[in-house]
């Protein structure tokens, strides 16, 4: 047995800080700064962690009529997603969707149009020139997020298609891979998730099919490789990873209001008048605002009021929600 | 049996110590991930949800005292049950505090709009507002001041506290209920089985019984 004889210069134990307590008291100095910090910094501190970046997406013009707020940081627009197919948490869709093939890529066309059949997604986008533009996104669970989308004008591209007369509506399907999916392995929503628009709302020049965010193609998580962003509307009525595009006569059938009509509606414009029947839709979260700040009014189709009223005029859009 | 040596730490005031920590754990893992790796992109929700889910843990673990007491044939365990359902509530204050500060930011209109209009907050801050006066109570001179058969009625909504809980949990989720589920699973076994010993107790007179 070592018995370590004390010498008259050693400190006595009763001398020494126990470590825990100079840790503790070390981790209360950071805590208290932090707090501090914390109270009033913007809160981009939780982001800091890096996440690998993209490829960046070659001749992208900038559209001259973004939005003029500071745009959410990538950190924070990439790790929280609802992106169910990748798991019902916010951070299930980064973690989960590495795997994910996003090329090759083909969608198929169909229903009421002269020009059906199977595009590849190079074919769909070539012919068009690519636009940044910055969107406000606005999620109906009443957080947002200032993003900048890469795409092309969603009607530009279905003009191709030439849909007939008979096309009223036009429906999207998001690719089913419960392989690749976990989320799709859980009959928690029916899938493939699926989402229409009426032509004049598709055919709007505000309607984005996207291909890229932050001047890099689309990440796996947000809807590689091809998807819709349609920035007066919900966040979920924007629909990621499409596959399919077929031209109806009829309302399409849309996941959420399958799922849960009373709650979501074929329309789901953005009104802070019109609550959610579990919460307000009136003031929202700006995702990467300070931690102690207060939310921010929800604008009426979240700011694109004067594009797009014209659209629902006469229309009560308190029942068509 | 204790081994003759761990039967130290058994002792009232050492294993009350332990469990007092213990019960700490999750704030601290709260403040060190704040302090860390952060709480992510909307932190607010983040820290609200992790208050929730461990007052409502927390609710249920001391609802799993007795029957774990008397299943288990652990007596020791009732001494804890104070402690434990006083967890509950200061996570439950933790989680009403932090929905006031950092999801509303101080919004009043906003939050008596919530209690008023949203179904899953008025349930919520019932579930609060049972919780009190049993926290308030919790002491030894209370239970005299009371009288042991009012403190007991008093302290028995509890029960509806846990269901509550539950549903407020249940009534707020989109589309994933597994959670939700399996809390709801776990409560009907804890207050089934206080059912189910009142039904034997009442068939068989005779014997004896202890707990509630």
């Amino acid at each position: 047995m070592l018995i370590k004889r004390l010498r008259a210069a050693d400190p006595k134990g009763s001398d020494i800080t126990p470590r825990a307590v100079f840790e503790g008291r070390r981790t209360l100095l950071k805590a208290a700064g932090l707090a501090a910090a914390w109270a009033v910094a913007p809160k981009s501190a939780s982001a800091a962690k890096t996440v690998a970046r993209g490829e960046p997406i070659p001749n992208v013009v900038k559209w001259p009529k973004s939005a003029t707020e500071t745009p959410t940081a990538y950190e924070l627009a990439t790790t929280y997603n609802n992106f169910y197919e990748f798991g019902f948490d916010k951070e299930d869709p980064v973690r989960n969707s590495k795997d994910f093939k996003a090329r090759p890529w083909t969608v198929a066309v169909e229903g009421h149009a002269a020009k059906t059949g199977t595009y590849d997604f190079e074919d769909l986008i070539k012919p068009h020139t690519l636009e940044e533009r910055v969107y406000r996104f606005r999620c109906v669970e009443a957080w947002s997020m200032v993003v900048p989308w890469v795409g092309v004008p969603l009607g530009d591209v279905l003009k191709r298609f030439e849909p007939t007369a008979k096309a009223k509506y036009v429906a999207f399907q998001t690719v089913l891979r419960p392989e690749e999916m976990p989320g799709q392995r859980l009959p928690l929503l029916k899938w493939p998730y699926i989402e229409g628009l009426r032509m004049d709302e598709a055919m709007h020049p505000l309607a984005l099919l996207t291909v890229g965010m932050y001047g890099e193609w689309l990440p796996n998580q947000n809807g590689a490789p091809l998807r819709v962003i349609l920035p007066w509307k919900y966040g979920f009525k924007s629909i990621k990873s499409i596959v399919r595009i077929a031209f109806t006569e009829k309302e399409p059938p849309t996941t959420w209001n399958i799922a849960t009509p009373r709650e979501y509606g074929f329309y789901s414009n953005v009104n802070p008048k019109v609550d959610h029947p579990r919460w307000s839709q009136a003031k929202e979260r700006v995702i990467g605002d300070p931690f102690f700040s207060p939310r921010k009014p929800t604008l009426m189709f979240n700011g694109y009021e004067e594009d797009v009223a014209h659209l629902y005029k006469g229309m009560d859009l308190a029942k068509l929600y | 049996m204790l081994a003759p040596g761990m039967s130290r730490f058994a002792k009232p005031p050492i294993a009350k110590a332990i469990v007092f920590v213990l019960c700490l754990a999750p704030l601290a893992w709260l403040a060190h991930r704040g302090l860390t790796a952060g709480f992510g992109a909307h932190p607010q929700e983040y820290v609200n949800r992790f208050l929730g889910d461990w007052a409502l843990r927390f609710l249920l673990i001391a609802l799993a005292v007795t029957p774990l007491r008397l299943i288990g044939g652990w007596p020791q365990l009732a001494r804890f049950r104070r402690m434990i359902g006083l967890y509950a509530f200061f996570y439950a204050t933790l989680h009403v505090l932090s929905y006031v500060v950092a999801t509303h930011f101080f919004d009043w209109a906003e939050i008596l709009k919530d209690i008023v209009k949203r179904n899953y907050i008025t349930v919520g801050m019932v579930v609060f507002a049972i919780l009190l006066p049993m926290a308030a109570t919790s002491t030894a001179g209370m239970v005299k001041r009371l009288g042991p058969k009012r403190w007991q009625a008093l302290h028995r909504l509890v029960y509806l506290a846990g269901i509550g809980g539950v549903f407020h949990f249940f009534m707020m989720v989109k589309a994933d209920w597994r959670e939700p589920l399996l809390y709801a699973l776990i409560l009907a076994f804890l207050l089934g089985y206080r059912v189910y010993r009142r039904a034997r107790r009442f068939s068989n007179p005779g014997k004896s019984s202890f707990g509630t």
